[in-house]
């Protein structure tokens, strides 16, 4: 019995490093930008649905795909920026995000659905099924390669944020966006790369979710609503939290999920943020806002 | 003798930043009574604590012998306590009459009248008249976000005055202001003092302070230095060592004569 | 709120406002087709939808997108109560519509206890949160029939008949809830939501109750969402979970909002007018899949947002403004002086 829990618990800690990917991406591009991309749900499936193509029409491996898919993704977030989100204004810049990026997200679906149609998906390759079996857990293949890969990448983004001049300059705008502007810290240009950034680990979050769960171009709301659930229990703005919010919600998913059902599951995902909210309204790591100037 | 608002040993600390150390200070009623004090001192943060914004990790503020630490700023506001911001805050796309309405009369209960036509012709003349108090009558028709700096300051002088508060702290009143300007406010503020309303005023241009408040607390690191007459404050050498900043006693005194 | 109108433009208002519901109240006896009503009816629901939602997060700025939670609440208070209490086709079951709206209020009130203490970003996300507990709920209770949903009592009426009593069943709630909407923007009650939304704690600083304003607000707008719901259960004859608690409701009713224009009573109306008949069009033509529709619609939205960030009538309104100024003579584009509000002595 407990070694069922102890499964779910490890399968909740890897599967919970590929959504602290995305996630990541999405609380950077708050933190940076105040905007709340509501599109990045569906730009994972758009990155699984250009591995999928990759790995059906030319064989590649799915690892392999990301040599592709992770920078295309890249170019589109900066596409995204530059054509829609800069023109944003600073006054309710946040509620307009929304619906900026709802409808970027819809055309992306709507161009989905034009190219590979509506049906259900799945990326395959040799390791996809098959897990590795370890201290009596199985480990699947591609969750721990996903896993690992998050690591990596989380790592580089680490890498980017504390060791470079651009990292610093993120950074400086994350926490205070006017005296980073006072500085002479090309904001806009942060920006953008922030937001390419941002989105291009979801294409590495998508060719694992791809691997990993049966997708159509419908997929994207239901991961948008626990990309989101997963931000703002970390905390908006909190890479740190991200990272531990992805991995408690998914191992209190995948527990709930054998200790009673996995219709339940569901619930108790976004339960706990309602709940968590309730005694911290700023989320786990949030900043409190501060009400007067 | 109690005073009107009563503010002791009042502690706030911002993670490891400690802004407030034990600020202490009375207001007597009737009085126009200033604070200045070096950039970080902490009095915003003063008026962030007295005014619901911040709650006080430890201390007591009085307003008329009745705790108010620890109120939400609308409670306070309910008790006759009402205060500007450093960076005037209106609401840009009301209309500068719309901007008087907003602020809720004192023994007002809510539910009651919400769903009211907004602004009785009571509260609407009331509104004309406290805006041609300070000047801007004319404007009242227009988007409050079109309104200049300096319009800004008396609109927001305006309506903190609708539920005709007893106290009133204004956070740099004069700041960025031109000097006509300046002056109107200051009678503006004489003349509510004449029919009965207290002040604090925070404010950095000296000159302001030293004419028209009596008496004058200098705050320094979260602290209160001295209280006084202006005069003496003026010439308090630790005053001048907060401002100037570790001078010797030499150079103080030169700094004091150049000052006087 | 603006200065004194003229009499002349409060007559022109009233003289507009009585042909459009004269054309509303006519609609379905002139176009009597049932293909044509039923997409008039989805139109009705969805105003019905974005004028309420608007009450709230279009005066007071927080963006719910948990508003399903109140039509699907509503959708099932009449599958169950017909149930229940043995209710039978015809006329009686939309004496069910109030208590739905009652019982959607009653949702509000927790779920905005919950969520509004919440700062506006988060705001955003507990009402998905909330929303897909619910929908989670009804996929699951017994009460609720699980995924195989519930049925409403048929009415045997001819099918042009049919829809055409739900028209105006519909429109009555529609008038209902555009007059709750009128009272609220003009009331004590939107003038401070409309504090809120440009400075919430300088609001609070100014004496304003901002908790319980934005929970009253919250629980009005739920109630005309509860009724939309019902009187959409009974219509349909069938719900479904998924389609009862749909998260596109959410993003659709604020779209319409948007695109009419926040914080005005047309705004909605026209976005929903617009927005709906749109959707019932294109599902009508490219049956097969939506990749099309769905191109079509991101891009028209995007081209709004960006053009008329404001929405179509608040930028309409401004543009007629000022052309008329420009042609009066008056100071330049762009500002708007009004009649002072004074009397002249």
């Amino acid at each position: 019995m407990t070694s069922q829990y102890a499964q779910a618990v490890v399968d909740g800690v890897l599967s919970g490093g590929v959504y602290a990917l995305m996630a990541a991406g999405l609380t950077l591009i708050f933190g940076v930008m105040d905007v709340i991309n509501i599109a990045q749900g569906v730009m994972v499936v758009l990155g699984a649905y250009l591995s999928y193509a990759l790995s059906v029409h030319l064989g590649l491996d799915l690892f392999a795909t990301l040599v592709v898919t992770v920078p295309a993704l890249f170019v589109v977030g900066v596409a995204v920026e530059w054509l829609f989100m800069r023109r944003l204004a600073d006054r309710d810049r946040t509620a307009m995000s929304i619906l900026v990026t709802y409808a970027v997200a819809i055309i992306i679906e709507g161009i989905l659905i034009q190219v590979f149609g509506p049906d259900f998906v799945q990326l395959h390759g040799p390791y996809v099924d098959k897990s590795v079996h370890v201290l009596g857990f199985y480990l699947p293949y591609i969750y721990l390669y996903g896993f690992m890969l998050a690591v990596v990448l989380l790592g580089l983004l680490y890498a980017l944020l504390y060791l470079t001049r651009f990292g610093q300059a993120l950074r400086a705008s994350l926490q205070d966006r006017r005296a980073a502007e006072l500085i002479g810290i090309e904001v806009n240009r942060v920006r953008t790369l922030t937001f390419g950034i941002g989105v291009a680990v979801t294409a590495a979050g998508g060719m694992v979710f791809g691997a990993t769960n049966a997708f159509n171009p419908n997929s994207g709301y239901d991961l948008i609503s626990r990309l989101l659930t997963i931000v703002i229990l970390g905390g908006l703005g909190s890479i740190g939290g991200a990272l531990v919010a992805a991995v408690f919600m998914l191992v209190v998913e995948d527990v709930v999920a054998v200790a009673w059902s996995p219709t339940w599951s569901t619930l108790v995902f976004f339960a706990v943020l309602v709940i968590v909210l309730t005694f911290r309204p700023s989320g786990l790591f949030g900043r409190t806002a501060v009400r007067a100037q | 003798m109690t005073a009107l608002l009563e503010i002791e040993d009042v502690h706030k600390a911002f993670g490891g930043l400690q802004a407030l150390a034990g600020a202490s200070l009375a207001v007597e009623e009737g009085a126009i009574a200033g604070l200045i004090g070096p950039n970080g001192s902490g009095k915003t943060t003063l008026f962030n604590v007295v005014t619901g914004y911040e709650r006080p990790d430890r201390g007591v503020v009085r307003l008329q012998g009745e705790s108010i630490a620890g109120l939400s700023p609308d409670r306070v506001f309910a008790r006759g306590l009402g205060r500007t911001f450093q960076l005037s805050r209106i609401f840009g796309r009301l209309t500068v009459l719309e901007n008087m309405l907003v602020a809720t009369q004192r023994r007002q209960t809510w539910l009651r009248g919400v769903l009211r036509h907004a602004g009785s012709a009571a509260e609407r003349a009331r509104a004309l008249e406290l805006l041609e108090f300070v000047g801007i009558a004319e404007l009242a028709a227009l988007p409050a976000g079109n309104l200049s700096y300096g319009q800004r300051k008396l609109l927001e002088l305006a309506y903190v005055l609708v539920a005709d508060p007893d106290v009133l702290l204004l956070d740099e009143p004069a700041g960025g202001v031109n000097p006509t300007l300046v002056n109107q406010i200051a009678d503006r503020i004489r003349e509510l003092n004449r029919s009965g309303k207290t002040f604090l005023v925070v404010e950095h241009d000296l000159g302001f302070v030293m004419d028209l408040c009596v008496p004058v607390t200098v705050l320094d690191q979260g602290m209160a230095l001295c209280t006084g007459m202006p005069e003496e404050v003026r010439r308090d050498p630790a005053v001048l060592d907060a401002y100037l900043g570790g001078a010797d006693e030499d150079e103080v005194e030169g700094a004091a004569e150049a000052v006087r | 709120m603006t200065g004194e109108t003229s009499l002349l433009r409060r007559g022109g208002v009233f003289a507009a406002t009585l042909a459009v519901t004269a054309a509303f109240v006519l609609f379905p006896l002139v176009f009597s087709n049932p293909t044509t009503t039923s997409i008039a009816f989805f139109v009705l629901i969805y105003m019905i939808a974005a004028t309420a939602w608007n009450v709230f997060s279009g005066l007071s700025g927080y963006i719910a997108l948990g508003h399903a939670v109140f039509f699907g609440a509503g959708a099932y208070t009449l599958a169950v109560g017909a149930e229940k209490l043995n209710v039978s086709a015809g006329w009686t079951p939309f004496a069910l519509v109030p208590l739905a709206g009652i019982v959607a209020g009653a949702i509000a009130i927790p779920f905005g206890l919950i969520s509004l203490r919440t700062r506006r970003h988060t705001f955003v996300v507990i009402t998905i949160a909330i929303f897909f507990i619910f929908q989670t709920l009804a996929f699951n209770l017994s009460f609720t029939g699980g995924s195989s949903g519930l049925q409403t009592p048929f009415p045997l009426w001819t099918a042009v008949g049919y829809n055409q009593r739900f028209y105006y069943v519909a429109l009555v709630v529609l008038v209902a809830t555009v007059a709750m909407a009128v009272v609220v923007r003009r009331s004590r009650l939107g003038l401070q939501l409309l504090a809120i939304r440009d400075d919430e704690d300088r609001a609070l600083g100014l004496g304003v109750r901002t908790s319980r304003v934005k929970l009253f607000a919250f629980t009005l707008s739920a109630i005309p969402v509860g009724m939309a719901g019902a009187v959409y259960a009974y219509f349909l004859g069938q719900i479904f979970p998924q389609f009862a608690f749909d998260p596109l409701f959410d993003i659709t009713i604020a779209l319409m909002a948007f695109f009419g224009g926040l914080a005005t009573v047309v705004g909605p109306l026209l976005g929903a007018l617009v927005l709906e008949s749109m959707q019932q069009e294109f599902t009508l033509r490219f049956s097969a899949g939506g990749g099309i529709y769905l191109i079509a619609y991101g891009a028209l939205f995007l081209v709004v947002i960006l053009v008329m960030p404001r929405g179509v009538v608040p930028t309409l309104r401004d543009a007629l403004a000022n052309a008329r100024e420009r042609r009066a003579g008056s100071p330049g584009p762009g500002v708007r002086v009004h009649a002072p509000l004074r009397s002249r002595p």
